[in-house]
């Protein structure tokens, strides 16, 4: 063991769990990464040892099996200073109108799983008197839109449930931040139409949770012009609203 | 399809882009005709774009280990030196050897070997790497080093990407003791100065010459001579970091400039007003951050559309020692005559190249843009024909344009690659823009 801080990433596979771990990394933590398969993690394990000489672990971790939950936390080895949740799905908006068990997997992927596991980790940082929750939202969640509101429904579940997270750990020395990162250039959005002016790379958004963490900002748009586009689309008539298709 | 272009934006072709996660993928994607791997898109004209097929590899960014007691590192391909430079530049190491842009792969980097201020003395950038993973055309998967398949090894430094695509590789690092340069700049009146001057920085560790292009008569080839060493601790004024922080660039080309705005005016005075400043500071010796000093262009974003949608050209040749001096006057004389070569006009010392087509031979490089316009491509020619007349050759990373005889007269080794390559890829899958203009049987 050392003395160094240590974070977790929870979706370590993800662009945005590997721009995240190296952001902390670089910033001297040693950084646990989990994922659905731990193996397929250890290629990242490695860089971020040999870039930053840190400690690294890979660990097992299913956002869909909730009954794992408690025996994840509780094998730790320690607990983090720091846990972030990348985990999350896109899923295909078309699917899961009629099909039920894909809508199911994009709600309990956004929704249920990293709402239940951020929640456990709040017990113990607030028993232990500290510690920082990192949630990866999304602008989705910000008002639903036609073209994705399965996927944003659960955003906006998960959103809430960081905010009120954030107002009761707060009274315990315990901080909680919501990033909501709009476009970002990754796997996932990969084949996607992005607006150029509105979109990220993924290290720019790790070095926004970095920043976000030391600063303990609440909420984070990653790039400014978010939130002033959320804003808009959040103020505007729902007799207006309900006609863009977007 | 996709439409690809390398940094100079001339050519614009199409070629479909693909971004492969894994080795696996990688090898898919190559497994049919005409295709090529592609870094960062450094490469000013057609190296890095497939002949119908573009296998971007700049998602393969990981470190796979890195030893701090030999400064060995294996990586994969795609981490760019910019990466490398950030990451283990505060540990204490550098590359050995960096382009005038720290934005290239470590794949391009091999590929093209790329030189550094440093190449009369330390060679290029293959000369630090010790091993190559490559996925060949037949579909194999090799280790290639010095020792174990050294043909291939010694095709793949400066082969372009050809004998296959560069997956992983084990390079240096030099070890420094800070991020900064300790520079000493020096003013020449005219060529046979500058050329003295760089002669006389053999022993130096780094060093560059900067050519006024517009300069013309008794000023024609003045120059301002940078020579550099890495900077020791006690070297840096009290407070200074060891290792500057490297900024992304702050103020970046928004749009394609028209076409107007590089004239023989502007370039003039641009010119006469950089001679000047640097004149100033000739002599002393200072401190300076290893950014600037490396990679002056890098802190202006996307700095080729000034040129103007249509692109520009580098002509980038090196001519062996022996006469240099005159066919480098005849140049410049004729480049000052047209008036619209650019403020990158770089002359530098090369030692010899290290692998089979490896571009640096002992001589003299000299760099110049041009803006994609008018008569340029028959004055190029012309200037090629001076360069094949003194047994030199032009550098495939920076070529758009040169003719199979130009390329075959400055590339005497091309049939023992040739060679390698048929026999790494009897089918010929690997094949690139440059390839087809260059090296393919017609």
């Amino acid at each position: 063991m050392t003395s160094r801080k240590t974070v977790l990433v929870l979706g370590g596979s993800s662009d945005i769990g590997r721009a995240a771990a190296r952001a902390f990394a670089k910033a001297g933590y040693d950084v646990g990464l989990a994922g659905r398969d731990a193996a397929a993690l250890e290629p990242d394990a490695a860089d971020l040892h040999a870039r930053y000489n840190i400690e690294v672990s890979t660990l097992k971790f299913d956002v869909l099996d909730t009954a794992s939950f408690d025996s994840f936390v509780g094998g730790l080895p320690a607990l983090p200073d720091v846990v972030i949740s990348i985990v999350g799905l896109l899923g295909v908006q078309d699917q899961a109108e009629s099909d039920l068990a894909h809508a199911t997997t994009i709600m309990r992927s956004n929704y249920e799983g990293p709402s239940l596991i951020l929640g456990l980790f709040a017990e113990k940082f607030l028993a232990r008197g500290n510690g920082t929750i990192v949630g990866v939202s999304s602008v989705a969640g910000d008002r639903g839109r036609s073209s994705n509101y399965i996927y944003g429904s659960a955003k906006a579940g998960f959103s809430a449930f960081l905010s009120g997270l954030r107002g009761r750990a707060s009274r315990g020395g315990v901080h909680v931040v919501t990033v909501k990162p709009g476009f970002v250039r990754t796997k996932m959005t990969e084949g996607m139409k992005l607006i150029g002016p509105l979109t990220v790379e993924a290290p720019v958004v790790g070095d926004a949770i970095l920043q976000a963490v030391e600063k303990k900002t609440d909420v984070v748009y990653v790039s400014g012009k978010w939130r002033l586009v959320m804003f808009i689309i959040k103020a505007l008539p729902e007799a207006v609203f309900k006609k863009l298709k977007f | 399809m996709t439409l690809v272009s390398g940094w100079g934006r001339f050519p614009v072709v199409d070629s479909e882009l693909l971004r492969p996660r894994s080795f696996e993928a990688v090898g898919e994607a190559v497994g049919t005709a005409g295709a090529v791997a592609r870094g960062n898109g450094r490469a000013y004209g057609d190296a890095a774009i497939g002949a119908s097929r573009t296998v971007a590899m700049t998602g393969f960014d990981r470190v796979r280990s890195f030893d701090p007691a030999t400064g060995r590192l294996r990586l994969e391909a795609g981490v760019l030196l910019s990466d490398l430079i950030d990451t283990f530049g505060p540990r204490g190491f550098l590359p050995f050897v960096v382009p005038g842009t720290r934005f290239v792969s470590v794949g391009g980097a091999i590929a093209a070997d790329v030189h550094g201020k440093n190449h009369h003395c330390e060679g290029g950038f293959g000369r630090y790497v010790d091993s190559i993973l490559l996925r060949t055309g037949q579909g194999d998967t090799i280790e290639v080093s010095r020792e174990q398949n050294s043909d291939a090894f010694f095709a793949t430094i400066g082969g372009m990407g050809l004998t296959g695509v560069i997956l992983e590789a084990t390079m240096r690092l030099r070890r420094v003791e800070t991020g900064w340069i300790r520079e000493r700049v020096i003013s020449a009146s005219d060529l046979d100065a500058a050329m003295r001057a760089l002669d006389a920085g053999d022993s130096a560790t780094y060093s560059v010459a900067w050519i006024d292009c517009a300069a013309r008569g008794n000023d024609l080839g003045r120059a301002l001579i940078y020579l550099g060493e890495h900077a020791r601790t006690d070297e840096l004024v009290d407070g200074a970091d060891r290792f500057p922080a490297g900024k992304n660039p702050g103020l970046a080309v928004p749009v394609d400039l028209p076409s107007i705005t590089l004239n023989r005016y502007s370039i003039r005075a641009f010119n006469e007003l950089y001679y000047r400043m640097g004149a100033r500071r000739a002599g002393g010796s200072h401190v300076v951050s290893l950014y600037p000093y490396f990679f002056p262009l890098d802190s202006v974003g996307a700095w080729n559309r000034i040129y103007g949608r249509r692109g520009f050209l580098q002509h980038q040749c090196v001519l062996p020692e022996a006469g240099a001096r005159d066919v480098l006057a005849d140049i410049l004389d004729r480049v000052s005559k047209r008036g619209d070569a650019s403020f990158l006009a770089v002359l530098k010392k090369l030692g010899q190249g290290d692998g089979i087509l490896s571009f640096p031979l002992p001589g003299y490089t000299l760099a110049l843009d041009f803006p994609v316009k008018g008569d340029i491509l028959n004055f190029l020619d012309e200037i090629d024909r001076l360069v094949v007349a003194a047994g030199g050759r032009l550098y495939l990373a920076k070529d758009a344009r040169q003719s199979r005889a130009t390329f075959e007269a400055g590339y005497p080794a091309l049939q023992r690659f040739n060679a390698i390559r048929k026999s790494l890829d009897p089918a010929g899958h690997i094949r690139s823009k440059l390839s087809q203009r260059l090296f393919d049987e017609v």
